[in-house]
């Protein structure tokens, strides 16, 4: 290219450029809505949070969280977290192997059902475990009579959480799968390799970073699940709160130093989850 | 090893794929399962390597039953249109995936591995790329790979699913003469499924005509261009001029010199090059004018128009001359001419 049309071309696709672009106005308002909102919304609560929480010291932050209390309920959302992720993994994987491997009659239907817990009020999702195995339910006379406990009870809880997180690996799984379709298992296969190889050898690999990402939003939920879990759990101190129920329990008792330094560790939790997620898209995207 | 199908049939849902197969393929052969898209090609050649179950019938691979077999038991090489490469291994490692997941007492020791995976990875000339994965390879490359993979656990049949469909025409044509001599070398027993009839006709030793999940003729290539056995092949196989003599067109093709050899059947089917075109001298009486003509490189294929009353049939006829002669001719566009059909094939 000579130096005469030289500028002529850049001309020409600055003007390209200036044709598909939004005037400058568009593009600054835009930005300005979108920073505002999220400081509005989410940089200033959280601020708010760990500002509460240390509001009268490390010390009294430190003390408000090593309470019994407190720390019971930070033990019950790590015990629901261990039942109800491994649980759920195990049953997001197979759900979708069965959707995307198999066909079966009522296989869209299935595909809808899965969605459920997103689309029906936590509120419900409780209700339905209260008016199966509540004192009043389907089977609570049965329950009564062998001395077996589920409302008001950590069972209830797990259960409540399991039903809401449910979901999410499956989500994650099920379009990828969908996409990658079934020949690398069915060469694997081919070449002599068993069925139980086949799933460690070629399709783990391939599902880990969506499985690991759907993992990591189950867990997330499985520990600040607040709805399902308020319903069923009768709120017992030390017994049945997890984090997000000590939290509004100590709210209303006016200690705020202990709902926000409990409100602090979910805080930390969600910002851990938002990081490691951000890694593993990023993972996801590089591969 | 030799295949022998019996009374294959495979029904999905209401939709019958595949209706009573039978078919013998000897030892050594190089088979083309060709038909259009939907004929049961691919669902026959799935069902031989165990990736899908037939309704009824019976697979034998050398004589033993097979048909109950698991596909990991078979001991075919199947060779996928979309390569199936595993995405998150490297090529050495995806060629010797079929003898690591071998069971601990017939598996071969890492060096046998080794040496093996090179020495196939020699055989498809692509050794240089053992560390690459197969994101980084072209369509070309990774159907290799994809055939020394199958290759990796000395099947007793190969078995390729549209195996250059994927690739663009002109490495389409070197895999093709690549695969033709590979398998002189190898002489396993292969299937491939194609729905390109050129591409069947050069590359197998067998072809076998599919349509609407029944076999309509198996042959030599040189079986099915010269006899197709009915209409079907003979229109699916090259190029064909189609007369229909209950359209009234006998008195055409009488003068045409048709059926100076007898008729024997109510359709004539005539190949482009069983066409004679001779250049009229007075422009009276001519059979036909020249509407077109393309140059397909050696020769030209031209398109003529029926002269005459007879309007209620009036497809283009297509002839096809070698260039020279054509030449010779000195014909253009709107010439009416004479013709000669030397060969037609009948059908009822």
């Amino acid at each position: 290219m000579n130096a005469i049309t030289q500028p002529l071309y850049k001309d020409k696709i600055v003007a390209q450029k200036r044709a598909l672009q939004d005037p400058n106005w568009v593009k600054w308002s835009l930005i300005v809505i979108t920073i505002s909102f999220i400081t509005l919304f989410i940089c200033i609560p959280l601020g708010l949070v760990i500002f509460q929480a240390f509001s009268k010291g490390l010390t009294a932050y430190w003390s408000a969280l090593s309470q019994p209390d407190t720390l019971s309920a930070i033990k019950l959302t790590l015990i629901v977290a261990l039942v109800t992720v491994p649980l759920n993994t195990i049953f997001g994987v197979s759900a979708a192997w069965a959707i995307t491997r198999f066909d079966f009659k009522g296989k869209s239907f299935l595909t809808t059902l899965i969605d459920l817990p997103f689309s029906v009020s936590p509120v419900i999702s409780g209700l339905i475990f209260v008016l199966l195995f509540g004192a009043q339910g389907w089977f609570g006379e049965w329950l009564m009579e062998h001395d077996v406990k589920i409302i008001f009870a950590v069972p209830g809880i797990v259960l409540a959480t399991l039903f809401i997180t449910f979901p999410f690996v499956a989500r994650q799984l099920i379009p990828l799968m969908q996409e990658m379709g079934n020949q690398e298992e069915e060469a694997a296969l081919s070449l002599g390799a068993s069925g139980w190889k086949t799933f460690w050898a070629i399709t783990v690999p391939n599902i880990k970073w969506a499985l690991l990402y759907g993992v990591l939003l189950c867990n997330a939920r499985a520990m600040g699940e607040f709805g399902a879990v308020s319903v069923v759990s009768g709120h017992i101190r030390g017994l049945t709160n997890t984090l997000p129920l000590h939290v509004e329990v100590s709210y209303n008792d006016y200690d705020v130093v202990g709902a926000f330094a409990s409100a602090s560790i979910l805080a930390a939790l969600a910002i851990v989850t938002l990081i490691l997620k951000t890694a593993l898209e990023w993972k996801q995207s590089n591969r | 090893m030799s295949i022998l199908l019996t009374d294959i049939s495979k029904n999905f849902g209401a939709f019958a794929a595949l209706n009573h197969i039978n078919l013998e393929v000897p030892e050594g052969e190089l088979v083309a399962l060709l038909g259009p898209s939907g004929c049961g090609k691919t669902t026959l050649l799935r069902i031989i390597a165990g990736l899908e179950h037939t309704d009824q019938g019976h697979i034998l691979i050398n004589g033993d039953d097979k048909t109950d077999q698991n596909v990991s038991q078979r001991g075919i090489g199947f060779v996928f249109q979309h390569y199936a490469l595993f995405r998150h291994m490297t090529v050495f490692e995806n060629v010797a995936f079929g003898l690591r997941v071998k069971p601990k007492r017939d598996r071969p020791s890492n060096e046998i591995i080794t040496k093996k995976v090179h020495a196939l990875l020699d055989l498809v000339q692509l050794d240089w790329l053992h560390n690459r994965y197969p994101d980084q390879l072209s369509g070309g490359q990774r159907q290799r790979i994809a055939l020394a993979r199958a290759l990796a656990v000395e099947p007793s049949v190969l078995l390729l699913d549209e195996p250059f469909g994927a690739l663009d025409a002109s490495v389409r044509k070197d895999l093709r003469q690549w695969l033709r001599n590979l398998h002189h070398e190898l002489n396993v027993t292969s299937i491939f499924v194609t729905h390109d009839q050129e591409e069947a006709m050069e590359v197998a030793s067998q072809v076998v005509v599919l349509n609407h999940g029944k076999i309509e003729q198996q042959g030599t290539p040189s079986d099915i261009y010269d006899h197709p056995a009915n209409a079907f092949v003979s229109r699916f196989i090259g190029q064909t001029n189609v007369f229909d003599l209950e359209n009234h067109e006998s008195d055409w093709l009488q003068s045409a010199g048709l059926l100076s050899q007898g008729q024997k059947g109510k359709i004539a089917h005539v190949r482009p090059h069983d066409i004679i075109i001779e250049k009229s001298i007075n422009n009276a009486n001519t059979l036909a004018t020249l509407k077109d003509w393309q140059h397909l490189g050696a020769l030209i294929r031209i398109e003529l128009v029926k002269n005459g009353a007879n309007k209620s049939s009036d497809a283009s006829i297509f002839a096809e001359l070698p260039n020279d002669q054509f030449k010779d001719l000195k014909l253009v566009r709107g010439d009416k001419v004479n013709l000669k059909i030397r060969h037609a094939h009948w059908f009822h």
